[in-house]
């Protein structure tokens, strides 16, 4: 394969992996402060989409997309608000159950708010044909946009988590959250932080890729699968561990279609979820005991 | 006293004839169609809450046994061996018997597997598959034996939505009629409504007797234990992994019986039934009706499917479904037919009133 | 409060369905079954079908109806699951006792339930594009969209013209894009194109680079995309950000601006087949269809404030035809079918319809006109 087609798959499967990389760490974010996997992390990134194109229309681009990151924040609170702050001893199949409730809920509430199109955020920078040409690769700035977008994310994150009270006490609860609780933490507001954290960064994620790959009231369930699939494969609740199983899952993902048939590109995704569950649940960087920890 | 716990069963066989005569009475015999319909999904309802109810254990890809039974057996009835005639293995299935004639859409004559041939084949097929796949699930919890069985079911999706043999996107159509000695027959064919309305309930009761005797054997008890506590289980000497797997290929095997007798009613097969929202549909009915609650899953799975069919819900059908599921967990997570959850929703305005007080506390 | 809200909501809209289900019992009306994908993932077809009948039927009852009688449609939602088109199909034949039923909106709910209708001896209008449909030919199917084998001989026969040769064809994986590349891959050698590579992808992909990587490495002289989904619009995109300058084909599933305005410059030059309802005012006042695609255009957007497709056009044909052959069979369901069988010459905006006992779909390649965009626009296609 010649130099400037490999890198354009490699482009194509960075761009798409650190996606899945954002939707694993914000599936983490939650996990770790909660034990919750939510089934609804996709829809953060189609509302965080669906508000900003909405909103665009009566102002500039960067503000829709900070106002709508807002709001789907908000939306993050709320839910835990409504709903699981309500719950007093949930079993593992509760959660899973309203999770996907609330995926599917949030979904249909979008289908009559928004119906059915398709809609996009404008190009942030140059539009639909503009092409930057790397090395013989051609890509759209969005691209550049995306990933620096996503590394910005988990930068500040980082920093963030190790920095900042707020950070380092959500930290407190994922190690031991009776232990937190002793210190003095809330841990209830931590865990509404937590969502509301998770829902932003969906949200932004949502806005930066939309132009490329245009929003849809169900854009979120299939983003949702593939964040699992990376967020298990770097170890749940290891952001780091999200953004390397990102880009591995992307690259795969890209490179396949140059020797199998399209159709089957997304079970690969799948195939190497169950590939992992079955060899070594706890991914490629989660302790093996880290597994058992977070069970009800 | 044994024949006690067949009292219910009498009650829903009372139940089903009178249903059958009052819709014949007043001409509205068309309710048995979607009845029958609704029947057979409750069919792999019944399966699953055994095993999400009595073991635990979740499967969020469970209409994928249901596609791999319908798909095997529209596949085996309708592909025509008649090309290969001279094969010997085809030669040995049809001196067996196994073998019949049928028509194509364009109406040549095919030669394919008998429908019983079929259905023995599919059985064999889904248990194989789910022996095989339940080996490696069970042995994971919580969150991740979730997402292995959501997994595991967009896999076989995606086959069936990409492999030609399954017809792709478009599935397959115009499988012949399955019949059943004394000259009935299970299809679509209007005028033979009836006849399929009993079919399908004769199945349902069947299955709910199994489940009932299954419960209360040995092996129920056994399954209870688990429930009730792994490791005291496994203190008492009870073989867990057997015993999971076994009740995991069972309702796989009902699922897959459901799926091929309503593929032979309905005709046809197509993808959209190995979708994650089917396993996530039934999952839903199970929670609702009560986890271990086999009544309770029944008459929740015939009236949600039966409504959801005759398009009560509109275009609101997600959110229904959606809003129940979240209804359910939070004020219910007994399931809707539980005693102490019919309590528990009575009190329902006093607990809605207490949640505003206590939220006022924090 | 939102949590009350949100039970006080369930039980409203129960209490509503049981209203709405309750206005259905009115018996001074022919009743005509539709069954449309309204939402879900074939709204884009379903939704402008219903809004199309629910407009028509206003004005045929204005207009005195059909010998008098008022025509009742009663629309049935399948969100585009065959399950759902098989129930309603059943349940608008059995229960509601319809006349006839015009839809499904896709190729899969309609194969379902063509033999229910035929069992029946109930008239099916479908406004589904499948050949399979209405061949083998079931003696009351019928359906009202263009056939797409002669969209793809329209695009090879210009691919023919302009001495293409090589291409490349992708399309999704729904019953529309297999039909698609099933036509393209029969007819491509009679018109002397070799396709070097066929992919399909998911309906519901987002990114499309990666396959088209693999086909521009193969340096084709054009791609073909067949399907109807969003992903129209995403490969014109990837394609000019892979900076890959062949030309574009689609399918008549391209019939709506707004894959246009979602392509943006992208969408410039894409060449395409489909019915002249786009294009109605460039059409000659003489033009058979001038007249009935112009009212409708101007009807319907005008009515509900968005811009007409053709997949609404493909409901307008099914119940004018249907109404155009009530009339003549009268209340006999027998007379009407032969009536409709036997229609010629009848103007709709897929075309010139000429049924015949042999064929059921009614128009042939010259239902299609080539377009293509230009500033955004759709414009005829002329050779330059």
């Amino acid at each position: 394969m010649p130099f400037e087609q490999i890198l354009q798959y490699i482009f194509s499967g960075i761009t798409n992996g650190s996606i899945y990389a954002i939707v694993a760490i914000g599936f983490n974010i939650i996990y770790n402060t909660t034990g919750i996997i939510n089934f609804a992390q996709g829809e953060f990134l189609m509302l965080g989409g669906m508000t900003a194109i909405s909103l665009s229309a009566f102002m500039p681009l960067p503000v829709a997309i900070l106002a709508s990151v807002v709001i789907t924040s908000f939306v993050g609170a709320l839910i835990d608000f409504i709903f699981i702050r309500r719950l007093k001893k949930p079993t593992v199949l509760n959660m899973v159950i309203i999770t996907i409730g609330l995926s599917i809920l949030i979904r249909d509430i979008a289908l009559h708010v928004w119906d059915e199109k398709v809609r996009s955020l404008p190009y942030f920078t140059g539009s639909e044909v503009t092409s930057i040409n790397i090395l013989g690769a051609y890509i759209s700035p969005q691209v550049l946009w995306v990933l620096g977008v996503s590394g910005i994310i988990v930068a500040l994150l980082g920093v963030f988590f190790r920095v900042t009270v707020t950070g380092r006490s959500m930290r407190a609860c994922a190690s031991n959250m009776t232990a937190a609780r002793l210190c003095g933490i809330n841990t209830r507001n931590m865990v509404t932080i937590s969502f509301m954290l998770s829902a932003a960064i969906g949200a932004l994620a949502g806005c930066v890729v939309s132009p490329i790959t245009q929003t849809q009231y169900d854009c979120g369930t299939s983003l949702a699968i593939k964040g699992f699939t990376v967020a298990i494969l770097g170890g749940l609740g290891n952001s780091t561990g999200a953004v390397i199983g990102g880009i591995v899952i992307g690259l795969l993902e890209a490179f396949s279609i140059s020797i199998m048939p399209l159709a089957y590109k997304d079970a690969i995704a799948i195939a190497v979820l169950l590939l992992i569950l079955f060899v070594r649940p706890s991914g490629l960087f989660g302790k093996k005991e880290a597994a058992g920890l977070k069970e009800f | 006293m044994n024949a006690k716990k067949y009292i219910p069963v009498a009650v829903l066989v009372g139940c089903i004839v009178l249903f059958q005569v009052a819709s014949s009475l007043i001409g509205r015999e068309f309710y048995l169609t979607q009845l029958t319909m609704a029947a057979y999904y409750s069919l792999v309802i019944l399966g699953l809450t055994v095993l999400m109810g009595y073991t635990g254990q979740i499967s969020l890809g469970h209409a994928a046994f249901f596609a791999i039974g319908g798909y095997t057996s529209a596949v085996l009835t309708t592909l025509d061996l008649s090309g290969a005639a001279g094969n010997p293995v085809v030669k040995a299935v049809a001196a067996a018997g196994l073998a019949a004639v049928s028509k194509d859409a364009y109406g040549a004559e095919t030669l394919v597997l008998s429908p019983w041939a079929a259905l023995v084949a599919a059985v064999v097929i889904t248990a194989i598959v789910a022996f095989l796949i339940g080996i490696p699930i069970l042995k994971l919890k919580g969150h991740y034996l979730a997402m292995a069985t959501l997994g595991f079911g967009i896999i076989v999706y995606r086959i069936v939505l990409g492999a030609s043999l399954f017809g792709e996107a478009d599935g397959i159509s115009d499988l012949p009629p399955f019949p059943i000695p004394g000259g009935l027959a299970v299809c679509g064919d209007p005028a033979r409504r009836v006849e399929n309305f009993y079919i399908a309930a004769v199945l349902v009761v069947a299955g709910v007797v199994l489940l009932i005797n299954l419960v209360d054997s040995r092996v129920g008890r056994a399954l209870r234990s688990i429930h009730g506590s792994e490791e005291a289980a496994n203190a008492m000497g009870v073989d867990i992994a057997r015993y999971k797997l076994l009740v995991f290929v069972l309702s796989a095997v009902f699922a897959c019986v459901a799926g091929v007798f309503l593929t032979h009613f309905n005709g046809g097969i197509r993808p959209s039934e190995a979708e994650t929202m089917k396993s996530v549909s039934y999952v839903a009915i199970v929670a609702v009706g009560g986890m271990a609650n086999l009544w309770g899953a029944l008459v929740m799975g015939v009236v949600l499917n039966y409504l959801s069919l005759r398009g009560y819900f509109g275009s609101y059908d997600e959110f229904v479904f959606g809003s129940i599921l979240i209804g359910i967990m939070m004020f219910a997570p007994e399931g809707l037919l539980r005693m102490e959850s019919l309590r528990g929703l009575a009190g329902l305005p006093a607990r809605i009133k207490s949640m505003f007080g206590a939220k006022n506390e924090e | 409060m939102s949590l009350k809200k949100l039970l006080t909501l369930i039980v409203c809209m129960a209490v509503m369905a049981i209203a709405v289900s309750c206005k259905k019992q009115n018996k001074e009306t022919v009743k005509i079954g539709a069954i449309f994908a309204v939402t879900g993932g074939a709204s884009f077809l379903g939704a402008p079908e219903a809004k199309t009948v629910q407009m028509l039927q206003d004005e045929i009852n204005a207009a005195g109806g059909i010998d008098g009688k008022n025509i009742e449609v009663i629309i049935k939602d399948s969100a585009g699951k065959p399950e759902n088109a098989i129930s309603f199909a059943k349940q608008l034949i059995d229960e509601n006792k319809v006349f006839a039923i015009i839809g499904p909106s896709t190729s899969g709910e309609s194969m379902k339930i063509k033999s229910i209708c035929d069992d029946a001896k109930v008239i099916l209008v479908s406004c589904a594009a499948a050949e399979s449909i209405v061949n083998p030919i079931s003696k009351y199917v019928f359906k009202t969209p263009q056939k797409d084998s002669d969209a793809a001989q329209m695009i090879l026969n210009l691919m023919k013209k302009k001495g293409i040769t090589k291409i490349g064809v992708v399309s999704s994986n729904d019953g529309f894009g297999a039909e698609g590349k099933k036509q393209l891959e029969k007819l491509a050698p009679g018109a002397g194109v070799q396709i070097l590579i066929s992919e399909v992808y998911d309906k519901k992909a987002t990114d499309l680079t990666g396959v088209l990587t693999k086909i521009k490495a193969k340096n084709v002289q054009a791609v073909v995309n067949w399907s109807i989904v969003p992903a129209q619009s995403i490969i014109a995109k990837n394609m000019k950000q892979l900076n890959m300058n062949v030309p574009l084909f689609q399918s008549h599933g391209f019939g709506n601006i707004k894959y246009v305005k979602e392509a943006g410059e992208a969408a410039e030059g894409i060449i395409f087949p489909c019915g002249r309802l786009l294009i109605v005012d460039e059409l000659a006042d003489s033009h058979p269809q001038k007249q009935v695609l112009a009212k409708y255009k101007k009807d319907y957007e005008g009515k509900y404030a968005e811009d007409a497709s053709t997949f609404g056009g493909h409901a307008y044909d099914a119940l004018m035809i249907l109404v155009e052959a009530m009339k003549r069979g009268g209340s006999d369901k027998e007379k009407t079918r032969d009536a409709l069988e036997n229609l010629k010459g009848f103007a709709g905006t897929g075309g010139v319809f000429n049924y015949s006992p042999a064929d059921h779909t009614g128009l042939d390649i010259n239902g299609f006109e080539l377009l293509t965009v230009r500033g955004g626009k759709f414009v005829k296609y002329e050779d330059k």
